[in-house]
């Protein structure tokens, strides 16, 4: 099975503090970590461990820059056969369907049954995979927990939804589908890996490789745009509790035995 | 201006009670516009869930097809696609299904997509102003779209509160003719319901909940001592599930269970709003927490900056002192 | 014939006795000889493992721990008895080889005179002693059941009956020994002739008392019966020797000959391939057999059972899945299935997830308990670490790993917190060394350098252990500084982790800053750092303990301790990577004594029986499955000592001390300090900064107030 993982370099949220930049337009980005997305590495371990079982090679791509190459070292450090880094400035400014733009011209390139992509990244978009699926007519399914191979055709699929029930699926190939967290334990990338796979050449397209209509990529045929970042007013928000750890002990518990909570 | 649509999920029959939402953010778009609700299901369920949605909308679209008696995204998205007038908006709930629908719906529609939306702050011409959070909850940014093609949103359930609404009597329109037969490349099988675990949390009146904070699977008992001591129950956010500190059936959020307890403490839990999504019944939410900045202090009616794993223990040791004081020791059942 | 006459001329069976034993002895030796040769198999396919340097250090080792017996009085009894038994072996090696000659000779040499019969008398008793002792441990196994020679259920069947039967064995040979003598005497006897003196109530002595009036065909039939009997069990013996734990008789003088001299430092990926060359190397770490060492082979077969080895490992004792005699014992049992003495070699497969399980291998906190235990100084550390470091090359770390490992290569603390505030535990509001704790840069003109390593840079708790190490610093007179951002985290857990790369990567960083430094002498107060630094690193500048700093100031007079006041009754636990890896335990004993009135015990484990804390660095954020927490039971030992405050010197004992004082539900009861805090808290300053508060009940530490 030919697999295509779609990732994205994104600060790493539990190893940085992030913050408003001065000028109040962006994040400040000097000291931060970036790292593959959460939810895209785990479908890359999901894409490695299908492969495993039924053959077939993973390729991961990404859109971006020189930087976000190393990500996709690291996925082929993890085990992916082949990567691709899609860049050109034109791109730049695209919003989700742009995105998914120039994703869909990189699939009509190849030739892939199964196309993964992380269920939402550090943006909470959660688009790119069901518009690229649209783009495709592929037929999608969004927040994967579990896939099974039936056969050359068809998958198995679990989506978690509320309650924690599973809602389990049929799908045809070739399908787009994006992948929740905790569908499986990603294997640990140790710096020997990523050592081997350092001059492993990556080849990188851009928008003439693609064939891509430019009129509807980058920032100028962005139809959502965010224009800044900002810290909400706190508004009510929560009564914090002062005092020494005792007094705040006695108040929470005169609080919550005014509610009923200890009879 | 476009008409101004939303989609209302059912299951069973059963709607969800955020429908309303739809109407107070339709309000910030346009205030007079009337807003249309779609269903899509079959028999008796789709009737039921009609009955119910045509009192608070003025009009509400039926499509009734065999195909649709189970929510299959990919289907109901091929009848809105025959159904919706060009350039409509049409709200979704941001959830399970949500996701699933709309990023491929606007593509077909080639209406603008946006996701996870918080709050409207202002339109002007076809350019809407909206409210999204990013990395986790942790900072808020102003979208600005294009909506001159239409629009699909999906709403944060929760963000938009509605205010008592007048009751009405709309009227049903049956659309079900318009979607003809629909296939998809996904099939519905079945739904596996959660394993019950030996705690059904949704029944509990008090709950003690624990995130990533409490770091490690050993520390939860710091937790349990205090649940004991308050004769309540522990329950948790899904990384702690992630991790396999907890099983599944003690989740709350948005892909665990809804609680609806009368006390809720949120012990080390940033409270993102997945987690929060589960919590209903405007509880006395209680938050613990080492980070002053952490985005549930925004949500939560009282607010403790401390280190959970020391402050626990001390509480539950307060607790029990009182408990024996007053010569009764509450225990669990 | 009559008379006696060796039993070389017998004859046995229509077959003279010279030619049917010399059969035996030719048929048995050959087969000896075969089932050894089969045995070294795996050993030849091994990987390298230089051991041929060093000789007369290695001599010393065997006179030490193989002839000395060194190790095994540290259980009094079964010591005793071993040595006893060894020494029986060693003496009776000549008689048993004269006794063979017997068989295939006409003339027995014999020594003459009365040497001769000292030797002689000596190994009458030597075999009584031995054959009682055979009885005295067959009674051991039986009635006592000793636990530490339990076998769980899931590591298979009881090795009671193996032990017993082979007891019985060499307790056959005895009597059969004894027989011959006994009888062969009661013969000469009755015969007139000269009496080989037998030693009065040795078991030869016995056998001819009872004898002595014995009818001829009776003495005779005894007399070539308990020779066969001999010469058989004897070969038996032999031959089985290599098939179970038995065979560390032979194998022990070579385990302990090529036995590791330097513990502290580990071994590398691969001997021979050094850190430049290692991407030449294809597969790291241990992942099938034929990855051990021949050394590491050896040790599986040395091994004898003893269980001492797990009867020390915390993990064990907190019920880990980590028992290091059953990791040897996998093995062996491994080696003798898939390299059988009859049939084909086969080999190849993993080891983790069939034999070992990936909890075990993970769950050691290398303290080196067992190391330091072991009477045939079998090796655990370097396997363990080997085994691991076969599972990062596959990719397999637990996820609680995963994380902090990702940390370390990102921002070189597993904490993932910014490089450039590792050096604010130094601008805390109340905290005055009495000038500002330099950040070096090789101009500052420090000669030595306070390594703080990354727990005690970034935890707040631990923070408060820098900021006492820098005063005593500057109370001493140390021109001193630290190297800041610049400092990553000394890679001690990442290198016992198997993240060998990783770890190269933190060392270097590191000597370069430390070389930039240009200071003469490196200082730490973290246990693990200061191992790392001083056998993990190479070219650096002298790198000691702050204890050991301390306890020199302290013998020079220049240190002025204010009485200690209260009723806290202290007990210093041992780090294992202060006290047992690196021999430092009498310094901070000796710092603590020389505060005046301060009241010490000890705990019954310490120095290098120390009991570990639950371990440190990486191990902080493993979560393995336990029935308790190492530190728990620790923290027990230490009330049952009487004491109710536990000085420790390392932050992660601290770490998991603290911790532990909770879980154990002792908090108000039993307190914890750093050996710096404590040592800072009681320096009699001129200006007197601090009096010392004690902190009624509630804290589990005392915190520093100062003025």
């Amino acid at each position: 099975m030919e697999i295509l993982v779609c990732a994205k370099r994104v600060p790493d949220t539990s190893e940085n503090e992030i913050e408003l930049n001065s000028a109040g337009n962006d994040i400040e980005r000097d000291d931060l970590v970036y790292s593959i997305n959460e939810f895209d590495n785990y479908a890359v371990e999901e894409a490695i461990q299908i492969v495993a079982r039924v053959g077939g090679t993973v390729t991961v791509v990404t859109i971006g820059g020189e930087d976000d190459e190393e990500i996709l070292r690291r996925e082929m450090a993890m085990g992916a056969n082949q990567a691709a880094l899609i860049s050109d400035s034109a791109f730049e400014g695209s919003d989700g369907k742009g995105i998914a733009t120039i994703l869909k011209s990189f699939v009509q390139k190849g030739r892939y049954d199964l196309i993964l992509t992380g269920a939402q990244a550090e943006a909470g978009g959660a688009q790119v995979g069901g518009m690229l699926a649209a783009m495709l007519d592929y037929p999608f399914a969004s927040l994967v927990a579990s896939i099974e191979v039936l056969d050359t055709k068809k998958l198995k699929i679990s989506r978690e939804i509320e309650g924690g029930n599973k809602e389990i699926s049929e799908i045809e190939l070739p399908c787009v589908l994006s992948i929740q967290t905790g569908i499986n334990e990603p294997r640990y990338v140790g710096m020997r890996g990523i050592l081997q796979v350092q001059s492993v050449p990556i080849p990188t397209l851009g928008a003439a490789d693609l064939n891509v209509d430019h009129a509807v990529i980058g920032e100028s045929a962005a139809r959502v745009k965010r224009i800044d970042y900002f810290i909400p007013a706190l508004g009510k928000g929560a009564k914090i509790l002062e005092g020494s750890r005792e007094e705040v002990i006695d108040q929470l518990i005169e609080a919550v035995s005014a509610k009923g909570g200890l009879k | 201006m476009a008409g101004i649509l939303a989609y209302i999920a059912q299951k069973n029959g059963i709607v969800d009670d955020g429908a309303a939402d739809f109407l107070a953010a339709a309000k910030k778009i346009d205030a007079a516009a009337p807003v249309t609700a779609i269903l899509t299901g079959c028999e008796a369920d789709l009737e039921s869930a009609c009955a119910k949605i045509r009192g608070m909308f003025g009009e509400t679209w039926k499509v009734a097809n065999q195909a649709l008696a189970y929510p299959n995204a990919e289907l109901v998205r091929k009848a809105l696609v025959k159904i919706l007038p060009a350039q409509s908006i049409l709200l979704v709930a941001h959830d399970h299904f949500g996701t699933d629908l709309s990023p491929g719906l606007s593509i077909k529609l080639n209406a603008t997509f946006v996701s996870d939306v918080v709050d409207i702050t202002g339109i002007q011409g076809a350019k809407l102003t909206l409210v999204r959070q990013e990395f986790g909850g942790q900072l808020s940014t102003h979208v600005r779209c294009d909506i001159s093609s239409g629009a699909v949103l999906n709403l944060r359930p929760g963000a938009f509160k509605a205010a008592e609404a007048a009751a009405v009597n709309g009227t049903i329109v049956d659309k079900s003719a318009e979607v003809g037969e629909l296939v998809a490349g996904r099939r519905y099988l079945q739904t596996i319901a959660a394993e019950a675990g030996d705690v059904d949390i949704t029944r509990e009146p008090v709950l003690v909940s624990v995130g990533r904070g409490i770091q490690e699977a050993d520390n939860i008992s710091i937790a349990q001592e205090l649940a004991d001591a308050m004769g309540a129950a522990v329950c948790c956010s899904r990384p702690v599930v992630d991790a396999k500190w907890l099983p599944k059936s003690r989740q709350v959020g948005t892909s665990g269970k809804t609680v609806k307890p009368k006390i809720y403490i949120a012990c080390g839990i940033s409270g993102s709003f997945q987690h929060l999504a589960g919590i209903k019944g405007n509880p006395l939410l209680i938050a613990i927490n080492k980070n002053s900045k952490a985005p549930i202090f925004q949500v939560a009616d009282l607010g403790i900056v401390d280190d959970l794993l020391e402050f626990l223990p001390e509480l539950t040791g307060k607790i029990r002192e009182l408990a024996t004081v007053s010569g009764k020791e509450r225990m669990r059942p | 014939m009559d008379g006696l006459y060796s039993p070389a001329r017998a004859t046995f069976w229509l077959v003279q006795g010279r030619v049917l034993f010399l059969i035996l002895h030719v048929l048995g030796v050959a087969c000896f000889g075969f089932i050894v040769a089969k045995r070294l198999v795996p050993l030849l396919r091994a990987e390298r493992d230089p051991r041929f340097d060093q000789p007369l250090r290695r001599l010393g080792n065997v006179a030490k721990y193989w002839l000395g017996q060194w190790r095994h009085p540290r259980y009094r009894f079964a010591g005793i008895l071993h040595i006893v038994i060894f020494a029986g072996f060693l003496i009776l090696i000549s008689r048993a080889i004269s006794v063979l000659i017997s068989g295939v000779s006409y003339s027995v040499p014999a020594l003459p005179g009365t040497a001769g019969h000292v030797y002689g008398v000596i190994g009458d008793y030597a075999t009584s002693v031995v054959f009682l002792a055979m009885i005295v441990a067959a009674v051991r196994r039986i009635v006592l059941k000793p636990a530490r020679y339990a076998v769980p259920a899931k590591y298979g069947k009881g090795h009671a009956a193996d032990a017993i039967f082979l007891l019985g064995l060499i307790a056959l040979v005895m009597l059969a020994d004894s027989l011959f003598e006994g009888s062969k005497a009661a013969i000469q006897a009755q015969q007139g002739q000269a009496v080989e003196f037998l030693a009065m109530f040795s078991l030869p002595w016995i056998v001819k008392t009872t004898l002595a009036s014995a009818s001829w065909p009776v003495l005779w039939n005894t007399y070539l019966g308990s020779y066969l009997l001999h010469e058989f069990t004897f070969f038996f013996l032999l031959c089985y020797r290599p098939f179970g734990i038995q065979f560390h008789v032979e194998t022990s003088l070579f385990s302990i000959y090529f036995a590791k001299l330097d513990r502290e430092v580990l071994k590398p990926v691969r001997w021979g391939v050094p850190d430049e060359r290692l991407d030449e190397v294809k597969s790291f770490g241990v992942k099938t057999f034929e990855d051990f060492t021949w050394k590491q082979m050896l040790d599986f077969y040395s091994c004898a059972d003893c269980g001492r080895c797990s009867d020390q490992c915390p993990a064990n004792a907190v019920g880990r899945p980590l028992s290091p005699r059953f990791l040897t014992s996998k093995a062996r049992d491994y080696s003798f299935v898939h390299y059988p003495v009859l049939g084909r070699a086969n080999n190849g497969s993993p080891l983790v997830g069939n034999i070992y399980s990936d909890d075990e291998i993970w769950s050691c906190t290398t303290c080196g308990a067992c190391e330091a235990e072991c009477p045939l100084l079998v090796e655990y550390i370097d396997k363990i670490v080997d085994l691991r470091r076969g599972l990062v090359d596959e990719g397999k770390v637990p996820q609680s790993l995963q994380k902090p490992l990702k940390a370390l290569e990102s921002r070189g603390n597993p904490y993932g917190k910014l490089e450039k505030k590792r050096a604010d535990w130094t601008r805390a509001k109340d905290f005055q060394p009495g000038g500002d704790v330099k950040v070096l840069n090789g101009s500052n003109g420090a000669t030595t350098l306070y390594f703080v390593d990354s727990i005690t840079s970034y935890d707040e708790r631990m923070q408060a252990i820098g900021r006492a190490t820098a005063r005593i610093l500057d109370y001493v007179g140390e021109r001193f500084g630290i190297l800041g951002p610049a400092e990553k985290d000394s890679g001690h857990e990442v290198r016992r982790f198997g993240e060998e790369l990783l770890f190269g990567a933190l060392r270097d960083q590191n000597t370069e800053a430390i070389r930039k430094a240009g200071v003469q002498r490196i200082v730490t107060a973290d246990p693990h750092a200061f191992n790392a630094l001083r056998h993990d690193y190479k070219d650096l500048p002298p790198v000691e303990h702050i204890s050991q700093l301390i306890a020199r100031e302290v013998r020079a007079g220049k240190v002025r301790f204010s009485p200690a006041m209260g009723d806290r009754v202290y007990t210093y636990h041992d780090p294992c990577y202060l006290g047992r890896h690196n021999q430092v335990s009498e310094e901070p004993r000796a710092v603590l004594d020389a505060i005046p009135g301060l009241k010490r015990v000890e705990m019954k484990r310490s120095r290098d029986r120390s009991f570990c804390c639950g371990g440190g660095g990486l191990m902080l954020f493993y979560e393995p499955r336990e029935e308790e927490r190492m530190g728990v039971k620790r923290v027990q030992m230490a009330a049952e000592a009487g004491a109710n405050m536990i000085v420790t010197a390392c932050p992660f004992c601290m770490a998991n001390i603290e911790d532990a004082i909770k879980v154990a539900g002792l908090e108000g009861k039993m307190g914890a300090i750093d050996l710096t805090e404590l040592v800072d808290q009681q320096i009699a300053r001129e200006v007197p900064k601090d009096i010392p508060v004690e902190v009624e009940g509630g804290d589990s530490s005392l915190r520093e107030k100062s003025a």
